[in-house]
């Protein structure tokens, strides 16, 4: 990881200690809604390495969300251990573990989450606004990220002025503007069509491959999986299915094959011709 | 400096509701600012007034508020005399001029008008040391003391009343029983401080009063001028103990008078203003606490609104004090803007009405800093609530938010 920016203080404990970025060991998740008691997690047990892209699927109640939500570290397990970079964060504060999500996790949501009436270039510094660092670095950092997805001219934008498209590739470089070890994505596309979801599968493919950026997407499209190189399939709260991917999809050859905005109008512009004709003929 | 700027970016993502929530302390803190200036401009003509008055007088009624453990007011107490004034005349250089005075009501009938008055005995003096001028004819003499004459001069109601049109120099109105010629009337004086006609009286010689009105010898309260302002203050000592002497007061003993000088009674009347000035501005104040909650009710408004926003913050590391820290601070900014306006607003409202009235325009620089300081402590305890609830929200819940 030699381009990992330290620049806030490190927390005791926490240097790096070997390639499981998340290892998590027998981990049990269980809510508590009064007289009845949920397990959403019954035992899992995984480890994902530095430079992986895993998509987690499954259908609802099977803890996917329950598996993100620990990774993410905006829960904690009931019992078991997660273990992040080689560090246990299963037992630590709530505002230790608001550090870390700062400085080690990037998070992308289906719904973008962007605050309106808030440029691009301000939306992709706010994680950094809690890193302690200098306005100065907080905007050399954020273009940074923003030139990463190819967004450095619309830094001034507003989410309103942007495509669903821009609008994800902004929250992908607010994911990465703290320079994260893990990217955790949840349902990235869902909101997109067909084409721009593969443009964002394109960079997401492509930050894996030339930043080793280790990716966890979750999914519950098999096609988004496809563009994964291993495949964690959930049931009932236990890791049913841990699998790689075969016949991986590649984002760039897929677009290649895709028609572009103009050959789509063309094709739609040929089939009314068409279907017009029929009618005119049956009349 | 930077929660702050970030906290102007986010209220200003809402400029009109962020104007609105502002308009409870814009208009509280004016209102305190407005009330407090223009107290100030009517306490200082009040001031004005008193000081008109003249300035070295100084005032020996007889009978303090406590004389042997029975209420004693003012006149029911008989040991002031004549004899006292001139005692004081001769033995305190600091006292220029005196004039003895006292009181009664009585029944005054011109022709076919009457009217119940106050007839005050005096020596002619007095209107020199009350700088209350004769405006037509003249006042009595001396000598016209000394000989108890039935002359008196009127104030300009009673004049009014008795004479309505007629010219009353020279005319004879019956006091009591008895006839009295009208040697003068005196220039009008209005309202005093405490809001009585002051030109509805009737003086006369203290003689004429003592032997054949009131029948008493002694005397209600004596009028005195110092030789300044500094030296009607430092009279107050000698008088007292000259008096308690020749009363025979023992030690420990009250008082059986009571000495005002006119920088007392202009203190009383300061402190008496003040305090209104106070209270009204205590009352207006009530609207600064509106305003508070009006901020806390947006407040809590943005806070479910915002609340995917805080989801995302608490996502990407903001930690629940961050959180807390960012609503209080706008809640703070958001105040203390309305604060700062509310006193340009407050201070450009008291200009007007004080131009208005013809008053002068008094800046209290201590209401500027209680507003200020008031500004904040509103937005802090007002904003504190919602910025609580903001920081304690589950952040998975939040996300999920519709």
């Amino acid at each position: 990881m030699a381009d990992h920016l330290i620049t806030a203080p490190e927390l005791p404990g926490t240097k790096s200690t070997g390639n499981p970025v998340i290892r998590l060991e027998n981990v049990f998740k269980t809510y508590d809604l009064g007289e009845i008691q949920v397990q959403a997690l019954r035992g899992v047990s995984l480890e994902i390495s530095e430079g992986e892209f895993v998509a987690v699927m499954g259908p609802s109640g099977s803890g996917k969300s329950t598996i993100m939500n620990i990774l993410g570290c905006l829960d904690r397990p009931t019992k078991g251990r997660y273990f992040l970079d080689g560090v246990d964060v299963s037992g630590m504060t709530k505002t230790d573990l608001a550090r870390i999500r700062n400085r080690k996790l990037g998070f992308v949501f289906q719904q973008f989450n962007l605050l309106s009436r808030t440029s691009a270039l301000e939306n992709v510094e706010l994680p950094t606004v809690y890193a302690g660092i200098s306005p100065e670095e907080r905007t050399k950092r954020a273009m940074e990220a923003l030139t990463r997805v190819g967004l450095a001219d619309r830094a001034g934008h507003h989410p309103s002025q942007l495509s669903g498209g821009q609008q994800q590739r902004v929250a992908i470089a607010r994911g990465l503007v703290n320079r994260p070890s893990i990217l955790l994505a949840d349902e990235p596309t869902g909101n997109l069509d067909s084409r721009t979801s593969v443009e964002i599968m394109d960079i997401l493919q492509t930050l894996n491959n030339e930043q080793g950026l280790t990716i966890v997407l979750v999914t519950h499209e098999p096609d988004i999986a496809q563009y994964a190189k291993r495949n964690l399939l959930f049931r009932d709260g236990k890791l049913k299915r841990d699998s790689l991917v075969q016949e991986r999809f590649v984002a760039q050859d897929v677009l290649k094959s895709l028609p572009t905005v103009e050959q789509q109008a063309a094709e739609d512009a040929e089939e009314e011709t068409q279907r017009l004709a029929k009618a005119d003929a049956s009349a | 400096m930077n929660t702050f700027r970030l906290a102007l970016r986010a209220l200003s993502r809402n400029k009109m509701r962020s104007a609105l929530t502002m308009l409870g302390i814009i208009i509280g803190v004016g209102a305190v600012i407005a009330v407090v200036s223009i107290g100030q401009g009517a306490q200082y003509i009040v001031q004005q007034g008193i000081q008109a008055m003249g300035t070295n007088a100084v005032f020996i009624s007889a009978g303090s508020n406590r004389a042997g453990g029975v209420r004693q007011g003012y006149g029911g107490v008989k040991t002031l005399t004549v004899d006292d004034l001139n005692a004081i005349l001769k033995e305190i250089p600091l006292i220029k001029e005196a004039s003895p005075a006292l009181t009664s009501r009585q029944q005054v009938v011109y022709g076919n008008q009457n009217w119940n008055t106050q007839i005050t005995g005096i020596t002619p003096n007095y209107f020199e040391i009350r700088t209350w001028p004769v405006q037509a004819g003249s006042a009595f003499s001396d000598e016209e003391v000394d000989i108890a004459a039935n002359v008196c001069v009127l104030g300009t109601t009673v004049e009014k009343i008795l004479f309505v049109d007629e010219n009353p120099i020279g005319k004879t109105i019956r006091i009591g029983n008895l006839p009295f010629r009208v040697d003068g009337i005196l220039e009008s004086k209005g309202q005093n401080v405490t809001g009585q006609d002051q030109d509805d009286v009737i003086f006369a010689p203290y003689t004429t009063v003592q032997r054949k009105i009131s029948g008493i010898t002694w005397l209600q309260f004596i009028a005195a001028s110092a030789v300044s302002q500094e030296a009607s203050v430092a009279a107050v000592a000698p008088i007292t103990s000259l008096l308690r002497e020749r009363h025979r007061i023992r030690n420990g003993d009250d008082d059986d008078f009571l000495i005002r000088t006119q920088a007392d009674i202009a203190d009383l009347q300061n402190q008496t203003q003040s305090t209104m000035t106070y209270l009204l501005g205590g009352i207006a104040s009530v609207s600064l606490l509106v305003g508070g909650i009006g901020i806390m009710n947006i407040m809590l408004v943005s806070v479910t609104e915002r609340t995917r926003e805080i989801g995302v913050r608490m996502a990407v590391g903001a930690t629940e004090d961050d959180v807390r820290r960012q609503f209080l601070v706008e809640a703070v900014t958001l105040s203390m803007m309305g604060g700062f306006i509310g006193i340009i607003f407050g201070l450009v409202g008291s200009a007007l009405i004080s131009n208005l009235l013809s008053w002068p325009t008094l800046i209290s620089g201590k209401a500027i800093v209680a507003a200020v300081i008031f500004s904040a402590a509103v937005g802090i305890f007002f904003g504190y609530y919602p910025a609580h609830k903001a920081a304690q929200l589950d952040p998975i819940e939040a996300l999920r938010y519709e």
